[in-house]
Order: C-alpha cells, then structure tokens, then sequence
C-alpha cells in the first residue's frame, strides 16, 4: 500500500516549479502570508461551510430516495474547489466534472437552481432535464459538470484557445481527478496546450481512488507523484495541500498568473480525500474503513475555522453563525427547489436544435 | 433448476466459461476487487485471480483497444464498460479495429471479442447512464449485436458470444438486471447468436421487441388477449446484428401486420431498418403499414420525465389497436 495518510504541504514537483510565494508556517498571519483581506479570507470559509451543507443536504436527498440515479459529493475536498475558485474572475471558465456540485458553487454558482436541478424541477440549471452531473452557469464561465470521465478536458482547452485568439486575459481551469489522468484525452490537450501556449491550468484532484481503482495500483507515476507527468510536456506543476484552502489557493494562483500573463499552462495536483464514498451508497468495499479517521482530523473546516480565530480574524460565535447561516442558505435552497414545478413533458422534444 | 436474476445469471455465465476454457480474460473497470458496478463479476477475482479478472485503469479506449490485442493473440477477451454512454472513448476502437480485422484480411484474422454493457433507461440515472444505442453499433459492417431480455438468455447468449469467433457487443438491460427472477440451468448452454424467437404466437399483428423493451410487448400481448380484442404475435429478436429476417418476414406473412418496440430514438434506431426489410419482403402481404413505438429523438431526460420517453404498455397498445383498425 502506498502511504495514504495525510502528508501535509508537499513541495512543488515536477517541470519548473511556480513560485508559491510565501506558503510557509501556518503560525504566520493569513493576512501577510496571502495577501487576501479579511473579508476574502472569511469568504473562502463560508464558500466551503456552503458546499458541506449542499452535500451533506444531497447524501440525505439521495438516501430519501428524492434524488435519483447517482450522485457524487464531494465532503472532504472543499478545501480544493475554494481554493482554485477563488484565484478565478466571473470571466474565467471551468470546466468540472461528475463530482461537481462544489466547483459549481465555488465558481459562483447558485445553490437555488442546482438544488431544483438536482430535484429535476423546472427552475433548475438544465430545466431539470440534466441532473446532478450536467449542471452549467454560462454566465459564470462553468463550462459544465461531466458525467464523461475526461470529458471536460478537451472543452477547457478549446475555451483557453479562445482567449488567446480573441486576445483577452481569461484563464481556463479544467478540474479532472486521479482516476481521470487515465484517459487518452489528457495526453492530447496537454501536448497541444503546451505547443501552442495556452492559459490552461490542468488541477487534479487527487483522492486516491477513481471508484474502487487506486492510484496505486493504476497510475504510473514515483511515489506518488502525479504531478511529475507535466514534465512530459515541459509544463510547469505544482503539488499542494488539498486539504489546506490557503495552500491549493496559492499553488493555483501562482499558476493562474502565469497563464494569464502569457506563461502557458500549467499542473497543479490537490492531494485531498474524499471522507464518504463514491457515490451515496457506496459500501466502500475498497478502503480501510479507519483509513479515512486521519483525513477527518484535517478537515478543511474547522481547520481553517480554526486558523481564523487564532489568527483574529474571527470569533467562534462567527464561525457559529456562518454554519448556521450556510444550513439556512441550504433550507432555502431545499425550499425553492420544493415549492418549484415539475418539468412540463410536452416540452420533452424541444431544444434538440436551435 | 435456480431461480436467478440477470446479473448472477450472467456472472455464472463468465464464471463457467472461464472454468471450460483458460483464455477467457474478464477485464475492465472495477470489475475484479469491487465486483462491477452492478455487481456482475462478483467473485470471479476471488476465482480466477488478478492475471484472469483485470482491474484496468480508467480508460475506455484502452480497455477496448488491448482487448482487440489480446483476442488477436490467442485469448477470449471479455471486456466490461460500466454503462453503455461510457463507451465513445472505445468506440473509434471497435469500429475502425475490431469489426475490420476480419473482412481486411480476407477472413484470415478474428478477433473473438466480447464487449458488455449495460443500456438503457428505467433505473432513473442521467443522461449517458440510461441509453439505447444499439442502432450505432449496428450499422458497423463485421460487429454482432446482442440485447438477451431476461435471465435465460442472458446466460445462454453470453455463452455464445464468448465462444464466437467474432466482436460481439452485448448490451444488457440495466432495468431488467435484478427486475425478474426466472429458471436458469445450472450447466451451460448457448442460445445461437443471429436467431430470433416468437415467444407468443398469434394470428393478428407481430410484435417485435428486444431487451427491456420485450416484457412490454408481452404485456401489452396478454392485456389485448385478455381483453379478447387480437391474438398478437411477439417476436424476440435476441441478436439485433446479425439480423434474423426469416423469423420475421415468416411472422408477418402469416399476420399481414408489424409493430416495432425499441427505447432508441426513433430516427435511424434499428426499427426502421427492420420496417424497410419488412416492406422489401412482405410488402403485398401487408394490411397495414408497418408502425414503431419509439423513444424520441433527443437525450434521454432525468427521472420525472422518463416516463413520458420510455415506451410503456399503453402507447403499445394503443398503436397495435391503430395497426389493425387501420
Ligand atoms: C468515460 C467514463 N468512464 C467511466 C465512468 C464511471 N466513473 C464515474 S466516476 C469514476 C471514477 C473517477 O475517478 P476520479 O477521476 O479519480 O474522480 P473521483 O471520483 O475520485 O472524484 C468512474 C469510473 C464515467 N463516468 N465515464
Ligand atoms: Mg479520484
């Protein structure tokens, strides 16, 4: 077995490596260390307290029979779609995957219409006609969820070839997991990415497992580091703690700047643990039911919570209310989807050409 | 006899055909370990062991690609896609590799390779977890196509398909997987690849159904023979390519009326090949014109509208009642 406890920060790997300014002791300011202000700071605890409530809301809809087919939560890996979304303006594109509620929500998503889309009424994302993995906000650069392993890979590229063309500054970012970086696809965007030096950022988040599959056993790379294959392309990469929002924010910010001052694409790889299973239902026949205990004592919540209040930025009477008020924002959702109509079959037929 | 659902009837499939002939090699996502997706290859790893039952890596087109390898080489490959709509990568595979090798060479080289996936809707999923399209698979010349209906065939196609010299695609209903239990033989058997089956005779109308779609053609039979209304004929049609035409046109020259049952949409779905065949062999037999119930042309939609896409008894019905006041 490879080691699968949580390594802390890890170093940039692979290529040349960006410079992550300052991502040094914990103890240091969050204030100094980021650059971020309070406010931005506080945000990206809310951002990530919003997307636990969303998930934990559809492991319960999903169990309650609400929710049908499959559906992917993401507990764990917050820490991950925060961090990256945050480095990101409304302009810059996604691309997400089947596992891509929190993406969605961290990009600027709004909770109201994923839930009813989810719930497959009519006010939702897709009109309650796509579901939990083909959720899009055009108007937020989400590109979409995927329910194709790989799929968004190729689009994101297309989206930062765009931006080249057109001579704008924006950035693709195009999220894809461990088990994802087994697809023939990502040899043939990565290559052309770097050929044509485009502002693309491959972010991988690596849980370990693509279903039952362990980077272990199906990923061929040194110990464990998926991010040595960018060097293949000459493309610079960074590993970082996805466990850590301040950490995966920097390593992406680092490489976002890069792609949006002209510099090319670039890898990060996020090592992060997903807590539940694959999907809701998942009896998880794969992992060692205490291999996750680790990963939970460094959850990305109340760590983070943790680190603002030391640092005084904010009071636990805060960090109390902010959860609070993410549940709220969650019930709402649940509500609005509730209240909304079903989707009106006479339509079943439209929208197949324009 | 067992009474078994479809997913231990096809897992008892593999299993004995791995026992009878060494070269048959089960690989694909998540089927060694984790027992697949919908739990068909339990226990074959524990079996056969990691050489015989392959955890691979996420990815189709590979998957696809070195079973084409590996049939080429001497083995029986046995490759599982976890649902059909996960299949494209591996597509360009199947059609520009493994239907080609043996019309290239002249009949000289085959490729005895199976690949199985679950199709179509029923189970509530999203949109590439619930399709039918057969119809693409079907149009690539060197391919077989197989869709079993229930337990019974499925054990016995499945048997067929792996002992067959050629690829052999075969599509098993996800809706149908646990749905019915029926009795299934213990020791082997094959039901021959390219044969259709009537599975209820009848005077009137021939009905022509496959896969999930076959317990709704039956249904929609028994309800008009109870009713006391037709005497409607339902044919099975197993193996989509090879076609069996004679069972067909020999059904509808005897009842002078065809329905065709198929999820699929509806434009290009395989429905329109066997209703172009039907008026080339039978068309001065016919009292009616040949009529399909049909999924619709667009993306299967999420559960609260599936129904409203899948054919369903009433619309069967309903249509066989137009077919014969035509
Ligand atoms: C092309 C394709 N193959 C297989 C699947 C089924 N599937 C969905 S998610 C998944 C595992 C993905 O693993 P990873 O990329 O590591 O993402 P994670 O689930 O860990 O977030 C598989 C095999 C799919 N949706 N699409
Ligand atoms: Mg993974």
């Amino acid at each position: 077995m490879a080691d699968q406890r949580p390594q802390g920060k890890t170093n940039a790997a692979g290529g040349r490596s960006p410079k992550a300014g300052g991502r040094k002791a914990k103890a240091a300011k969050l204030v100094e260390t980021t650059g971020l202000r309070p406010d931005e700071l506080i945000g990206l605890l809310q951002r990530m307290m919003l997307i636990r409530e969303f998930e934990e809301e559809c492991a319960r809809l999903y169990r309650a029979g609400r929710i049908r087919g499959v559906t992917h939560t993401y507990q764990g890996q917050e820490a991950v779609a925060v961090g990256v979304c945050s480095t990101l303006n409304v302009s810059d594109f996604i691309t997400s995957t089947h596992r891509g509620h929190a993406h969605v929500i961290a990009k600027g998503g709004d909770v109201n219409l994923m839930m009813a889309e989810l719930l497959g009424k009519a006010t939702g994302y897709c009109k309650g006609r796509g579901g939990s993995m083909h959720i899009a906000d055009m108007s937020q650069g989400i590109l979409g969820a995927n329910g194709i392993v790989g799929g968004g890979m190729g689009i994101a590229v297309g989206a930062a070839l765009s931006s080249k063309m057109l001579g704008r500054d924006t950035v693709a970012v195009c999220f894809f997991g461990d088990g994802a970086m087994n697809q023939g696809i990502l040899h043939e965007v990565s290559n052309i990415a770097a050929c044509w030096n485009l502002p693309v950022v491959f972010l991988c988040e690596n849980n370990f497992y693509g279903m039952s599959a362990s980077v272990e056993d199906t990923l061929a790379c040194k110990e464990m580091n998926l991010a040595g294959r960018a060097a293949a392309y000459d493309i610079p990469a960074a590993t970082c703690d996805g466990m850590d929002v301040i950490d995966v924010h920097l390593a992406t910010r680092a490489a976002v700047e890069r792609a949006r001052g002209g510099g090319g694409p670039s890898y990060v790889v996020c090592t992060t643990y997903r807590f539940l299973g694959h999907h809701v239902g998942d009896p998880l026949t794969y992992r060692d039911k205490s291999a996750v205990d680790p990963w939970r004592l460094r959850d990305p919540i109340p760590n983070f919570a943790g680190r603002l209040v030391a640092d005084n930025l904010a009071t636990r009477e805060q960090v109390d209310r902010w959860e609070a008020e993410a549940k709220d924002a969650i019930a709402r959702a649940l509500a609005f989807a509730e209240e909304s109509p079903d989707p009106d079959p006479s339509n079943l037929t439209e929208d197949v050409f324009a | 006899m067992a009474r078994l659902n479809m997913v231990t009837a096809i897992d008892q499939a593999l299993l004995q055909e791995m026992e009878r002939d060494p070269k048959v090699i089960v690989l694909g996502e998540d089927v060694g370990r984790d027992g697949g997706v919908f739990r068909v290859t339990e226990g074959l790893v524990e079996r056969f062991g990691e050489e015989r039952v392959i955890d691979t890596p996420l990815a189709e087109s590979g998957i696809v690609g070195f079973a084409i390898g590996m049939a080429l080489a001497g083995y029986r490959p046995v490759a599982e896609v976890q649902f059909s709509g996960f299949v494209y990568p591996g597509y360009d595979q199947i059609l520009s590799h493994a239907a080609r090798y043996r019309t290239r060479s002249r009949g000289q080289w085959t490729v005895p390779l199976v690949v199985r996936m679950p199709y179509g809707g029923g189970i509530r999923a999203l949109e590439h977890h619930s399709e039918s399209m057969e119809a693409v698979f079907a149009h690539i010349p060197g391919l077989k196509v197989v869709m079993p209906a229930d337990p019974y065939e499925a054990k016995g196609l499945l048997t067929a398909a792996i002992r067959d010299p050629d690829p052999v695609i075969f599509f098993e209903p996800a809706r149908v997987y646990r749905a019915i239990k029926m009795e299934v033989p213990e020791e082997q058997y094959e039901i021959p690849l390219g044969v259709a089956r009537v599975v209820r005779e009848g005077k009137d109308l021939t009905l022509i159904g496959w896969g999930a779609q076959l317990r709704v053609c039956r249904e929609a039979a028994d309800r008009l023979a109870s009713e006391g209304r037709y005497e409607v004929e339902v044919v099975d049609i197993r193996t989509i390519s090879p076609f069996d035409f004679e069972t067909v046109t020999a059904s509808v020259v005897k009842t002078g009326r065809a329905v065709i049952v198929h999820e699929a949409p509806r434009t290009c779905g395989f429905g329109a090949e066997i209703s172009a065949q039907i008026m080339e062999r039978a068309i001065l037999r016919l009292e009616a014109p040949v009529r399909r119930v049909t999924g619709f042309d667009t993306i299967p939609p999420l559960a609260k509208l599936e129904d409203y896409f899948q054919p369903d008894v009433d619309l069967v019905v309903h249509e066989i009642i137009a077919t014969m006041e035509f």
